[in-house]
């Protein structure tokens, strides 16, 4: 008896809700696949590196293309917080000896970094190579990957600025990565087999441990955290996330005024974000006009919003002296309107 | 309370005082447009008074409504029915300034107005690590292969048409994410529970136990210990799943979900079912499983998905979703109409098994009492509780405490803190605490 249709007879035996599944067989239903379409699809690789491709790139060729692929979300060097988290940051010489980064031992880590945390320099190599960039996953090439892994690699200050990295010396990276000593699978929230059976974790004992006390648990209730009151509002209006009937309502939150002023100071931020603020001031003219002024002139006239509209995208030179207003054509039109309706009422 | 106990349809003792001064002055001004539109509808021959006065009694019983006096709309109108126009306001939402790219981002469900156990599909909770896609059935594939052929005697490829010849299972599970209440690790953060719960949905999903598959590919489970997933997405994302789960026949891929087929944003048209573990496991577009010997470390297990401990050490493969629950009515930014009765309900769940018990508190857990638990209770499934309560009009902290059949009874704040500090993200399962005031509002506190 094979020891496929051994485990089906298994199956047969054993909890009710596999007799169903007892055929020795399931014809007709799958095909082999053929090692083209496994080698297209298989492109994992684990720490031990099992399943790396052969290939290497070296620092210079990396900064080229991390430039012109990955540093528009990332920045120039892997450091930005605007798009993502940043890459690189915040691990040392003495972590890279140690294989421990001193800000999560001593706790004052000011920001987590993909290479403050990572332990395996075959996740990342994993990760860029099936997933980035970002708008066009799976378009690197092996050589390319290598490449900005060894740029990454020289700005972590882990190798050096001529280095080139292959399949033949990623292993003795991996063993100078910062955090490389930091992880632990010592807990109980792996459902699987315990370590001391050739798994992972201590076989699911709880950390935390509580007792179902009915009467009298404790003294008092102490309130150790309450909400803050920007966080109140700070997800729009309660009150029109719940039902208008049944049990509860949802609480007012915002108001008609206060959700007014929300607004407007949206409005305000997208006009700091369209570069309106750098020339004119809401009460005051910088290089053009205050916003007050524009009222002035434009209130009354049935078209101003229509005419405004144009010059903002347009630009223009001579209403307000001979200094010109470039055009803004990189604020979007409904931006534009916006913007405009709310100068028009007042910028407040 | 305010205005809340004017509203028209909550009767009072004095009928004359349903409505407020302004409502009735509005009613008496003739701004019920919709009345009169119905009553021209309807055509001149009905018969009926303008607007009864307020005095005789609820004009929404006397006035006959459009919706009693008119043709109502022909069948298939909506060849995919949608939630009414009034339930507009329960819908999936993004928490503000948690992300900063709607494509890994996540949008949370409205655990506040939902009831029983499943998850409506089109509120399940999204979590899309780069974008979703709506992946071709008839393209789509599900390879199955080994890490090394002594592991795997027959790497294959499944279409769904095949997949959906199989032998299928049909099995309600809760999903929730890894880092569900994980803005709330270090102090109250979010106003309500769709922010702090709200990465959690439950469904009947329907599909193949992986089992059944692997045994079909001829795997060895001596040798192959480990299984990963692969989505088809651009992100491809991997994660590790232990053989031992997959053996017990629980792991299963799936296509259907609540009676149709998956939604797009859960993984159209297959995605992974591991009851009990992290949603960030159950991966969807699954396009790919491989067995092995050893776990992978992929991006979502060894950068993402590690729980920070105080000594500085990152807890890598915690997978388990422990025991928790919370009330969801009257729940945070929720404001009480007035004091008398109300229907306690929420929500508990355990990925080690099914719930045994939910006690709920009224004083911020000084006393308990047991709540009632809507059966049959599943297995690693969101299981409804509901307890009565009387609100005198005084503050009070409601609480509810889970206990599953392991024994495992949810920790207070105070408790999780002491092990795993407060900088860990992932796997908050504490206590939640809801205080109400005079005013009838609810907000979101932490008891130590």
């Amino acid at each position: 008896m094979s020891r496929f249709s051994k485990s089906v007879l298994v199956l047969a035996l054993a909890a009710a809700s596999s007799t169903a599944f007892a055929f020795d067989n399931y014809k007709g239903i799958g095909r082999d696949a053929k090692p083209a379409e496994v080698a297209a699809w298989d492109i994992d690789v684990r720490p031990d590196f099992k399943g790396l491709p052969k290939g290497s790139g070296n620092v210079e060729r990396g900064q080229e293309l991390f430039e012109e692929k990955c540093a528009s979300c990332h920045g120039s060097f892997g450091e930005s917080n605007e798009v993502f988290t940043p890459l690189i940051g915040g691990t040392t010489a003495e972590d890279i000896k140690n294989g421990r980064v001193g800000g999560f031992v001593k706790g004052d880590i000011p920001q987590r970094t993909t290479f403050t945390k990572v332990a395996t320099i075959s996740t990342v190599w994993d990760y860029i190579y099936r997933a980035m960039p970002w708008t066009a996953p799976k378009s690197l090439k092996p050589d390319d990957v290598y490449a900005i892994l060894a740029y990454f690699l020289n700005l972590a200050e882990i190798v050096p600025g001529d280095f080139t990295l292959s399949d033949r010396n990623i292993a003795e990276v991996q063993a100078k990565m910062p955090n490389r000593n930091g992880m632990t699978t010592d807990h109980g929230m792996w459902p699987g087999a315990p370590a001391k059976k050739g798994g992972i974790g201590n076989g699911g004992i709880p950390d935390v441990k509580n007792v179902a006390c009915m009467k009298n648990c404790k003294p008092e209730a102490l309130i150790g955290s309450t909400l803050p009151e920007y966080a109140r509002t700070a997800h729009g209006e309660l009150a029109d996330q719940n039902r208008s009937f049944g049990p509860v309502r949802g609480t007012r939150t915002l108001g008609p005024e206060a959700a007014k002023k929300a607004a407007d100071a949206s409005t305000l931020d997208l006009a700091t974000k369209s570069g309106c603020m750098a020339c004119h001031g809401m009460k005051n003219k910088i290089v053009g006009p205050g916003y007050n002024e524009i009222v002035a002139r434009y209130q009354g006239q049935p078209d101003a919003e229509a005419r405004l509209v144009a010059k903002v995208k347009a630009g223009g030179q001579g209403t307000w002296g001979s200094v010109p207003m470039p055009p803004n054509a990189h604020v979007k039109d409904e931006d534009v309107v916006t913007l405009v309706k709310w100068i028009l009422n007042g910028s407040k | 309370m305010g205005d809340f106990s004017n509203q028209p349809g909550r009767l009072r003792p004095a009928p004359e005082n349903f409505l407020s001064h302004e409502q009735v002055k509005a009613v008496g001004a003739g701004r019920r447009d919709f009345l009169r539109k119905s009553f021209l509808a309807a055509g001149a021959a009905m018969a009926a008074p303008l607007a009864a006065r307020a005095s005789e009694g609820d004009p929404d019983i006397l006035n006959l409504p459009s919706w009693t006096t008119t043709l109502g709309q022909p069948v298939a109108v909506n060849p995919y029915g949608m939630p009414s126009k009034y339930e507009s306001q329960l819908v999936r939402r993004e928490s503000p300034g948690l992300t900063r790219v709607g494509g890994a981002s996540v949008s949370f469900c409205p655990l506040q107005g939902l009831f029983g156990i499943i998850t409506p599909s089109g509120l399940h909770f999204e979590r899309h690590h780069q974008g979703w896609q709506d992946v071709d059935p008839a393209r789509h594939r599900l390879m199955i292969n080994g890490s090394d052929p002594a592991f795997l005697k027959k790497p294959k490829v499944y279409t769904m048409d095949e997949l959906m010849r199989l032998p299928s299972v049909s099995r309600i599970h809760f999903i929730e994410c890894g880092a569900n209440t994980g803005l709330e690790w270090g102090n109250v953060a979010v106003p309500t529970v769709q922010y702090t719960h709200g990465m959690l949905s439950c469904s009947e999903f329907t599909g193949v136990p992986l089992k059944l598959l692997l045994e079909d590919c001829g795997v060895d489970y001596k040798k192959a210990r480990y299984v990963l997933a692969e989505g088809a997405d651009g992100s491809s994302m991997t994660r590790t799943i232990p053989m031992e789960m997959v053996e017990s026949g629980e792991v299963f891929v799936a296509y259907g979900q609540n009676g149709e087929m998956l939604r797009p944003e859960n993984g159209y048209p297959l995605r992974l079912v591991v009851p009990g573990v992290q949603g960030v496991s159950w991966v969807k577009w699954l396009r790919r499983i491989e067995v092995g010997d050893k776990p992978w470390a992929t991006k979502d297990e060894a950068v993402h998905y590690i729980d920070l401990m105080p000594d500085g050490l990152h807890r890598q493969y915690t997978s388990i979703q422990e025991c928790k629950s919370v009330i969801t009515t009257p729940s945070g930014g929720q404001t009480l109409l007035t004091p008398g009765f109300y229907n306690v309900s929420g929500l508990a769940w355990s990925g080690r098994g099914r719930i045994k018990q939910v006690d709920v508190s009224f004083d911020g857990g000084i006393n308990w009492q047991t709540a009632r638990i809507e059966g049959p209770v599943q297995n690693k499934a969101l299981t409804r509780f509901n307890i009565g309560w009387v609100w005198d009009g005084k503050p009070a902290i409601l609480q509810s405490r889970a206990i599953d059949e392991t024994g495992y009874v949810q920790p207070t704040y105070g408790q999780l803190r002491k092990v795993r500090g407060t900088k860990s993200i992932y796997h908050n399962n504490a206590i939640q605490s809801w205080k109400v005031v005079e005013s009838g509002e609810v907000t979101n506190v932490q008891v130590l």
